[in-house]
């Protein structure tokens, strides 16, 4: 926090640290995606650019919503995602296809997108209203499960598995924070591992193909596994120091696919090395470690449990990136945000964003009078 | 509330504890992902280079130019032209449109290129390209040039082509070069040098043989290219390295003679350097011409030489094999003498001889024959005597020890060797007991004996060295020098004596003495039967006449070189080959001489080999012509 006589008193209150680190991820992710369009703001880095600094005035202005006015619009903001997304599941069925899009007059919506920082909230919300002693008892389990499994159904039949997974995640961070048995979360760990072949056989085709290529990459160099080898060869070959900025052949030459979206980190890591990587793995770091604070510091549950869920959106949201362009995860589609070119994942990430710096702020204006 | 308040102090714990759960799950992913980065980026960091660049640079690549062959004298007798040449890369192809007529009428090809370039469209795998023409003329090809961007999949080049100056004369001997085939291709694990438009590998004789050695290195443009195949900039190129420069034992000169002294006959003929197993010559006639092999061979030229009775498409010296005929006499006589038959010892020839209840007949009457005068006159009778009163199993093992019945160490892609008979082995192959009548058929080269024309310079070669010489084809292949054959040296003098006496005294080939003055000739026809034993066919049908052989060595006394020559169905020994061996080994000596005695011949033929030829393939195509409809 700066405070200076010379900046006006609402503008020193914002998170100045906070928001010069995100500001510098997503600068960096500029540079990258100038050198993805081989030295060139078009057709990506200026769009980006301007998404991002769009979306960056979206976060600073929820961060003066009030904790109580989040609280009063958690639940129905959480059905009218829910309606949507069913809404995009009728269109599908119609459309016969993969449906992920609401058109609504110029603008289209993705309510999966939505539907991460949302869970969270409505999560952590309804565990605020859950009565300190009830929460070991089932009527404290079955609502979570059904708030979190319908939409992570619906999103997976979409189907979009990595979005799915993110919801999961964020879901069940929550719930694993609110204090529900650990046998909860143990227990299907252990059905997971029982239940996985029969998942296997019900994934589509192509979702199917994806993880046995993970899990045999060599089996397909040239088809699906094409992603995974290229995407390690550009960060493999990039070294310590990287081969330098537009310098990278892998990218440049197109031999790394969705160079500028889900494997813009190779990119990336092809040019500026094994330096680049971890500085911009220890930029998200500090990010996520920021929010994590704003979740220990927090009065109420329900600050204490979304601020927590929202830091793990973002923390899910890399690190499931990094491991599937690393060839540690299957590739699931999960871009890298603030990097990858695309406004959702964008989006997504500054609303979370928001949401903490109006968590952040209320703790320190609540503190004032006490 | 009491008990609320312990809860809720609880929850707080719970909540602690599960946010330092879940910031430690955190920090160890972070560590991983930077552990996993830093081990592709510093210990893998050379392999993904590699990989790398091996992306970035593509290589177009140049095809080696194919390594000469010449001959001992520095003769080239295998070179490569520069060309023109125009492809059809099947793949890129409009459907609807007739590339193949527009291209024909340009280059004005002939039906049966157009019908071959359609057959190969047909069955080309796509990305190989079809050859339209090679050598096509400058003219032609900047014809075809200046319309490419009217002619898709069309391709013109400019390349090299396989040329042997002495064409057929050569063509059992080095085969030929052709475009790999999808099998060839496969088997090279798809090398991607076979694809490459005009580059061909060698596709019989020692252009096969010897191809790892001909072919050369391949070079080519390095470029820089997108996944998408777009180029993006030229790198520094890498040069090709030529294939290596092959030379063989043989001589051109004679080969060339050879080839043209044997006329139309059907037959073969291998010369051999008795001091070092050099094989000087190396024919097979009639043969092929490899030039058109080269360039991909027109229909009617290949349905000519399939149809042809004197089998143009066997190399007969390697894979042809014959009855030896008397030609096994002198071997015969040094397994008799090496088991202690008295040369002195007489038999009386009446014009035949009886074995059990079979009467043999033989050529003549010749009356009382020793060994001399039984290889010099060829009486059977004397050799079905003797053979009786031999051991069959020794005899054998002898005419096999110089060289009948042999495979022997060449870089020939396929040799078939022939049998020499023996007790054991008729036990084995046929399961039955030697009986007379087979030493009396093995003694005179009949029966179960099959030799090639190799052995048929290799026996002579090796009874005039009296070393036990092996064969040999490329200057390069060192080889020991040979022991001395294991037999007694007055023994071989006797059968040298008496092969001289067969050309120069009274034998079976004085028609066939060297013109020249201080050189004799040593040799020994032979007659072969084809049809069958007792019914002996000079005239007649040509398919049921017999063979005609002869081999033979010279200087008789100093002996230089052995010759061995088979002319298929072609009457007596004596009448047939001695005097073809005659000429060419006069060649080896007198090239003036030679050239005197063939002259005379092919002005009686018509014309040179060349000659005739080319007159052959007009007629043929006139005949085909003729008798197709419309």
């Amino acid at each position: 926090m700066i405070t200076s006589a010379i900046i006006p008193r609402p503008l020193a209150r914002l998170p100045w640290r906070l928001i010069f680190l995100v500001a510098g991820i997503a600068l960096f992710g500029l540079i990258v995606l100038y050198s993805a369009a081989g030295g060139s703001l078009q057709p990506w880095a200026m769009k980006q650019g301007i998404i991002f600094l769009f979306f960056l005035g979206v976060a600073v202005a929820m961060s003066w919503v009030k904790e109580s006015t989040i609280k009063a619009v958690v639940f129905p903001l959480y059905a009218i995602i829910l309606v949507m997304l069913i809404g995009v599941e009728l269109l599908g069925f119609v459309g016969k296809g993969a449906q992920r899009w609401l058109d609504i007059g110029p603008i289209r919506i993705q309510p999966s997108e939505f539907m991460k920082p949302a869970i969270v909230l409505a999560l952590a919300r309804f565990y605020e209203l859950v009565p300190v002693g009830e929460i070991r008892k089932w009527r404290a389990i079955w609502p979570a499960l059904a708030l979190l499994g319908v939409p992570a159904l619906l999103i997976l039949v979409q189907p979009d598995l990595g979005t799915c997974i993110m919801v999961v995640l964020c879901g069940v961070t929550v719930m694993f924070l609110a204090g529900l048995p650990m046998w909860i979360f143990l227990a299907p760990a252990g059905a997971i591992a029982i239940a996985a072949p029969i998942a296997y056989s019900m994934l589509h085709g192509y979702q199917r193909k994806r993880i046995d290529v993970f899990l045999d990459p060599e089996s397909d160099p040239l088809g699906a596994g094409y992603h995974i080898a290229q995407s390690k060869i550009a960060i493999g070959s990039g070294g310590i120091w990287g081969k330098g900025f537009l310098h990278g052949s892998q990218s440049h030459l197109d031999y790394l696919p969705e160079g500028h979206t889900d494997f813009v980190f190779a990119t990336m890591a092809e040019e500026w090395g094994l330096v680049g990587g971890v500085i911009l793995i220890l930029a998200f770091g500090a990010v996520i470690r920021w929010g994590m604070r704003v979740s220990a510091n927090a009065r109420t549950r329900f600050s204490q449990l979304a601020a927590a869920g929202l830091s793990a959106a973002i923390f899910f949201y890399v690190s499931i990136n990094l491991m599937m362009v690393m060839g540690l995860a299957p590739v699931v589609g999960v871009p890298l945000p603030l990097v990858s070119f695309g406004g959702s994942a964008v989006m997504t990430v500054m609303l979370c964003i928001g949401l903490l710096m109006a968590l952040e702020r209320q703790q320190r204006t609540v503190s004032r009078p006490a | 509330m009491k008990h609320m308040r312990i809860t809720a102090a609880h929850q707080s714990i719970t909540f602690s504890r599960r946010m330092l759960l879940l910031g430690g799950a955190q920090v160890a992913v972070g560590g991983l992902l930077i552990g996993r980065m830093g081990y592709l980026s510093i210990a893998q960091n050379e392999k993904y280079q590699l990989l790398s660049e091996s992306n970035r640079v593509q290589l177009i690549p140049v095809p080696p130019r194919r390594g000469w062959i010449i001959d001992r004298n520095g003769k080239p007798i295998a070179i490569n032209r520069a060309s023109f040449r125009v492809d059809i890369i099947p793949q890129q192809l409009e459907k609807d449109r007739d590339v193949v007529s527009e291209v024909a009428r340009l280059l004005a090809l002939n039906e049966d290129d157009v019908e071959r370039i359609r057959r190969e469209l047909s069955e080309s795998r796509g990305f190989q390209p079809v050859s339209v023409a090679d050598n096509v003329s400058y003219d032609k090809y900047a014809a075809v040039t200046v319309r490419l961007p009217d002619l898709p999949g069309v391709q013109a080049n400019r390349g090299y082509s396989r040329y042997y100056p002495d064409g057929p004369a050569v063509a059992h001997l080095l085969g030929y070069v052709g475009t790999a085939n999808a099998k060839e291709y496969e088997a090279e694990k798809k090398n991607p040098l076979l694809i490459i438009p005009g580059f061909k590998i060698g596709k019989q004789g020692l252009e096969k043989s010897l191809e790892q050695h001909l072919r050369g290195t391949p070079g080519g443009q390095r470029v820089e290219v997108t996944a998408r195949g777009k180029l993006v900039k030229e790198l520094d190129p890498k040069p090709d390295r030529s294939g290596q420069t092959v030379q063989l034992t043989i001589d051109q000169g004679l080969q060339q003679y050879a080839a043209r002294r044997m006329g139309d006959q059907s037959g073969a003929l291998v010369a051999m350097d008795v001091a070092s197993g050099d094989m000087l010559a190396f024919v097979s006639m009639p043969a092929f011409d490899p030039n058109s092999f080269s360039e991909g061979i027109g229909r009617t030229e290949w349905k000519m030489l399939s149809q042809d009775d004197h089998i143009p498409l066997l190399n007969k010296v390697a894979q042809g094999l014959y009855p030896s005929g008397s030609t096994i006499k002198p071997a015969m006589a040094l397994a008799f003498l090496e088991q202690g038959i008295d040369p002195k010892r007489r038999v009386v020839c009446n014009g035949g001889y009886q074995i059990g209840n079979r009467y043999f007949r033989c050529d003549a009457v010749h009356g009382s024959m020793d060994m001399r005068s039984a290889v010099e006159r060829s009486c059977n009778t004397y050799f079905w005597a003797t053979g009786l009163i031999t051991d069959p199993e020794k005899t054998t093992e002898m005419v096999n020890y110089l060289g009948y019945g042999e495979e022997f160490d060449l870089p020939l892609p396929t040799q078939r060797f022939g049998t020499m008979p023996s007790p054991k082995w008729l036990a084995k192959k046929y399961e039955r007991k030697w009986q007379g009548y087979d030493s009396a058929n093995t003694s005179i080269g009949q029966g179960y004996v099959l030799i090639n024309p190799m052995q048929l310079a290799v026996m002579p070669a090796r009874l005039a060295a009296g070393k036990l010489l092996q064969p040999r084809l490329l200057t390069a292949d060192r080889r020991k020098p040979p022991p001395d054959l294991n037999v007694d040296p007055a023994h071989l003098a006797i059968v040298r004596d008496a092969m001289t006496a067969v050309v120069n005294e009274r034998g079976t080939a004085v028609a066939s003495k060297l013109p020249l003055d201080g050189v004799q000739m040593a040799g020994k026809t032979g007659t072969a039967q084809v049809f069958r034993l007792g019914e002996r066919g000079h005239q007649g049908t040509w398919a049921l006449r017999d063979h005609a052989l002869f081999i033979a060595f010279a200087p008789a006394d100093k002996p230089r070189y052995a010759i061995g020559c088979l002319i298929e169905h072609g009457g007596f020994g004596a009448s047939a080959a001695a005097p073809i061996v005659r000429d060419s080994m006069t060649y080896l000596f007198d090239k003036q001489k030679a050239f005197e005695a063939l002259d005379p011949l092919e002005k009686q033929w018509g014309g040179t080999l060349a000659e005739r030829n080319a007159r052959q393939l007009a007629a043929f195509k006139a005949a085909s012509q003729a008798t197709k409809p419309g």
